[in-house]
């Protein structure tokens, strides 16, 4: 007897939970590997999974084995030139060659010192946002929101006819064909039992008038339990649906930065590795992220990103003019109700002298109530200016919503970045 | 013979095709009297296939992150094209269950059925070792049980205590077999019932044997004699376990002193699981020769009766050939005597010496020449495991075709030594030596249990029997670290040769060791 069963529509991730104990066992060695990773890939590069090696040692499962030296036989084959009582030389690398192992053995891949394998996009970007989170995800007040689902309350009497509840409807006919008929049927017992009676009578005694009067009357009773209708529109239900306010799960990211003179190229490869950080960090946290791209210099504009990161422009730098664009675009929008709404800054530190101060009323006054988060990086090695004073009042302001950092090469990104969203202990 | 139309052509299958050439072998392997199992054939995805790769074979496994290892490894040597999975898995159970990988080729599907239903699935039901051991219908419910007690275990006592444990066991469980006794079968919910009053009888014997006020010493063996060190006879009794034991995950499981009945349970399955196990590795080259045999001849008997084409048969002999490939020892490609190509030869030389004996085969196998052979070929497959089948039936000619060779290794000597080769001198030593090879007593240590010191500090002390002064490697540490975990106390283990304690090894190290 034979069964053919074809399983591939079964669930797949059956090693998935093997494979998640694997990786939290050595959860410090992986995340070793992914930091090196985060700090050497080109920023394109985020969006895939990486190669981890662990080494072989750390990882073995011990047995005990026959360890190398005594006294053995090994029979081989494809003996080309040998006789009995030839004398060879010991092959290099001492002990190799025991060849016959267990089965298992064989797949451990041509690493014996290094065990590699490869995480999955996922599993990498999970390492890499590991122990992170967003600040301020608390939601302002739900009422605030205009975003709402629809959400299944209970059965109403009323609705569409798409909405029947037929289970519901056929429960309700039910219980009403029961309650309506049973007088009904009570005194329809009561005149069939009544006439049977009478009949049982001698016919001398038998009142005619009587038998007849009975007569119609069942005859009036049965008519009537007929009539009991099997379904009215008394008895329909209706899915009942209603609008539920909903925590918004679209965020728009504004990337905001100085393109004067004074920002070279590195300066902006810089910045841009922090914004995909941020960006990849949001994308895990909501369904839809947007981008808008701000750069200025005496002036802003929203450009794509390919201008963004790539096109050179001189100038001054008036910071003021980016935050009262992003202020513009937020109001004409994103409204702040149905958006989570993120501003990350990029720049040298250059200002305007008393545009700094400018700059701060507008982020208390206009932007901090709004926002989610407001980062800022300064990638300079130089002292810091106006700017970052004025930021730093911001700051004490709104403490946990304003986060800013310096960063002085490529490689501190990603300690600022943790340091920025690092998971903070509930107060 | 009439010739028929091939049931189909091309490379492309469907159910009804696999299910026509299934319906044809099963009629062929009846007329060779193939008794097997019933099937249940599964079609699965390349990435089902590593999973049940990664579980070793279990169709429901227990979770542990060794499994995990073991597919990000396969995973890896697949993507990187380095291994071509295995075509076919197939699990030795009632009914047997036998994995199709959708990627095939029609040929292959076909060569898969012969392979794994037909050969693989005789020879379990078959073969002594497997009948003796291993239980097929019960397999599939044992499995149950056991995942379902693990995970109960985690939720109870948490993940990491229960990893800890099956580590531990892991490290042991080649030394959780019973080489004599046969364990009898139980169903899921019977196990399930009889887990619950093991566990209670489990810990009034364990308390038994480690209560501290000492009984009355039993041993007659030291009667009479008066030790001085210890008048009173207070660490009489004899020694215990008064027999070494072999299997040591059966022997932690009824003796270690501090166990909870939850461990020792676990322990036990991990025991059960080593137990099923254990025929798988003692017969590969019979088990994969035997089916490859079965291939064969079930493929060439569809060709000749017209039902596959030529192209499909050019197909399967190029994947025939590269199976059961035996590179020589100096070629970059060799890793062993492969287990496909020496079974498959031997048994394909043993139907040659029943139907054409030779002078030579009469006098090597004079019961044997010119016997029925379909009836000695199961004879041979019913009643033998590596070692004793090669020992018997490995011919002087497979030896010449294969151009064994024996070479000696002596740490002491500063030259290797060739002992033997495939001529009239050299059969006898090379068939004894390649047995030898297959002995699973001689490829893994031989370790028992020695003593437990129940009278005084507890220690457990093993004997490693040590043959041909071969030592054991490093990881003997790391084992016994593992043995600690689970005994609690010291554990010492000896190695022996010749009667003559010649390496001791101990854990847990003193600290200066530890440095080390």
């Amino acid at each position: 007897m034979t069964y053919f069963i074809d399983r591939r529509a079964n669930a797949k991730h059956k090693s998935a939970v093997n494979r998640q104990r694997f990786l939290d066992r050595y959860r410090t060695r992986i995340k070793r590997s992914v930091e090196e990773a985060v700090n050497r890939r080109s920023i394109t590069d985020m969006e895939r999974g990486e190669k981890v090696s662990i080494p072989a040692r750390d990882i073995s499962e011990p047995v005990f084995q026959h360890g190398p030296g005594g006294e053995r036989a090994i029979v081989a084959p494809g003996n080309k030139e040998f006789v009995e009582g030839d004398r060879l030389r010991r092959p290099g690398g001492g002990g190799g060659g025991d060849g016959s192992g267990e089965g298992s053995a064989s797949n451990q891949g041509e690493g014996v010192d290094e065990f590699a394998f490869t995480l999955s996009r996922e599993e990498f970007l999970d390492f890499v946002f590991d122990g992170l989170e967003l600040p301020h995800l608390e939601r302002k007040n739900l009422v605030d929101l205009d975003e709402v689902r629809q959400v299944r309350a209970g059965v109403s009497r009323d609705g569409t006819p798409a909405r029947i509840n037929i289970v519901r409807s056929m429960r309700e006919a039910q219980a009403r064909r029961i309650a309506m008929r049973a007088p009904i049927r009570r005194a329809l017992r009561e005149a069939v039992e009544a006439l049977a009676e009478e009949e049982r009578k001698d016919p001398v005694l038998r009142n005619p008038a009587r038998i007849s009067e009975l007569k119609e009357e069942i005859e009036r009773l049965e008519k009537r339990l007929e009539a009991v209708p099997f379904i009215d529109t008394y008895d329909l239900r209706y899915n009942n649906l209603i609008d539920q306010p909903q925590p918004s799960s679209k965020a728009v990211m504004f990337c905001v930065m100085d393109v004067s003179g004074s920002m070279t190229q590195a300066h902006k490869d810089i910045a841009k590795r922090f914004y995909l950080l941020l960006y990849l960090f949001l994308e895990r946290n909501y369904e839809k992220v947007e981008l808008v791209f701000v750069r200025h210099h005496t002036a802003a504009k929203e450009v794509d990103e390919e201008e963004f990161f790539y096109s050179r422009e001189t100038g001054g730098t008036i910071v003021s003019s980016a935050l009262t664009l992003v202020d513009e675009i937020i109001e004409a929008r994103y409204p702040a109700g149905q958006w989570n709404l993120y501003v990350a800054q990029a720049s040298d530190g250059d200002n305007w002298d008393d545009d700094s101060v400018a700059c701060r009323k507008l982020l208390v006054e206009r932007l901090m109530p709004r926002l989610q988060y407001f980062t800022y990086v300064e990638i300079t090695p130089h002292a810091h200016q106006a700017l970052w004073e004025e930021y730093e009042r911001v700051e004490a302001e709104y403490d946990k919503r304003f986060a800013m950092r310096q960063i002085v090469e490529a490689g501190d990104i990603y300690p600022v970045f943790r340091e920025l969203f690092k998971r903070r202990v509930a107060p | 013979m009439t010739r028929r139309q091939p049931i189909a052509t091309g490379s492309d299958w469907n159910f009804e095709i696999l299910d026509a050439f299934e319906h044809e072998i099963a009629r062929l392997a009846d007329e060779y009297r193939l008794d097997t199992y019933p099937n249940q054939i599964e079609v699965i995805t390349t990435e089902q296939m590593m999973d049940a790769y990664a579980s070793v074979g279990m169709p429901v496994g227990y979770h542990h992150w060794s499994f995990g290892k073991q597919f990000l490894a396969v995973e890896q040597a697949y993507r990187r094209g380095q291994m071509g999975l295995a075509y076919e898995l197939v699990i030795n159970s009632d009914p047997c269950i036998a994995y199709l990988m959708e990627e095939n080729t029609l040929m292959m599907q076909v060569l898969v059925m012969a392979h794994a239903c037909y050969g693989h699935n005789s020879f379990f039901k078959g073969n002594y070792l497997f009948r003796t051991w291993t239980d097929a219908p019960s397999i599939v419910d044992y499995l149950v049980f056991a995942r379902k007690y693990i995970s109960e275990c985690e939720e109870r006592h948490g993940v990491e205590a229960v990893e800890q444990l099956l580590d531990a066991c892991h490290a042991l469980q080649n030394y959780g077999v019973d080489r004599y006794k046969r364990p009898s079968p139980v169903s899921a919910e019977e196990e399930s019932r009889r887990q619950t009053e093991r566990e209670e009888h489990l810990q009034a014997q364990v308390n038994m044997l480690w209560r501290t006020i000492p009984g009355r010493p039993r041993g007659d063996a030291l009667a009479g004699m008066v030790d001085e060190e210890d008048p009173l006879g207070l660490h009489g009794g004899g020694r215990y376990p008064p027999e070494p034991q072999e299997n040591l995950l059966y022997f932690i499981e009824k003796n270690a002193p501090l166990l909870a009945p939850w461990q020792r349970e676990v322990v036990r399955i991990v025991r059960k699981l080593a137990q099923y196990f254990y025929p798988q590795r003692q017969t590969q080259v019979m088990n994969e020769g035997w089916a490859c045999f079965w291939h064969y001849t079930l493929m060439n008997r569809l060709y000749e009766e017209g039902l596959v084409d030529e192209g499909l048969m050019l197909e399967f002999l190029q994947s025939h050939t590269s199976v059961v490939q035996q590179p020589a020892f100096d070629s970059p490609y060799f890793s062993g005597i492969n287990p496909y190509a020496l079974g498959f030869a031997i048994f394909t030389d043993l139907k040659r010496i029943c139907e054409a004996p030779t002078q030579e085969d009469r006098e090597w196998f004079p019961d044997t020449a010119g016997s029925d052979w379909r009836e000695t070929l199961e004879f041979a497959m019913r009643n033998f495991k590596d070692e004793s089948f090669i020992q018997q039936f490995l011919s002087p000619k497979v030896m010449r075709d294969l151009k064994l060779f024996m070479v000696v290794d002596d740490d002491q000597e500063e030259m290797l030594e060739v002992a033997a080769i495939h001529d009239e001198r050299g059969y006898r030593r090379l068939r004894d030596s390649l047995s030898v090879q297959y002995a699973l007593a001689v490829r893994e240590p031989n370790i028992q249990v020695y003593a437990a010191d129940i009278r005084g500090d507890r220690s457990l002390t093993l004997r490693h029997v040590q043959d041909g002064r071969r030592p054991l490697a490093r990881s003997v540490y790391p084992v016994i670290r593992h043995l600690h975990q689970l005994w609690g106390f010291p554990v010492r283990l000896e190695s022996v040769e010749n009667d003559e304690v010649v390496r001791r090894y101990h854990w847990p190290l003193a600290e200066e060791e530890r440095r080390e």
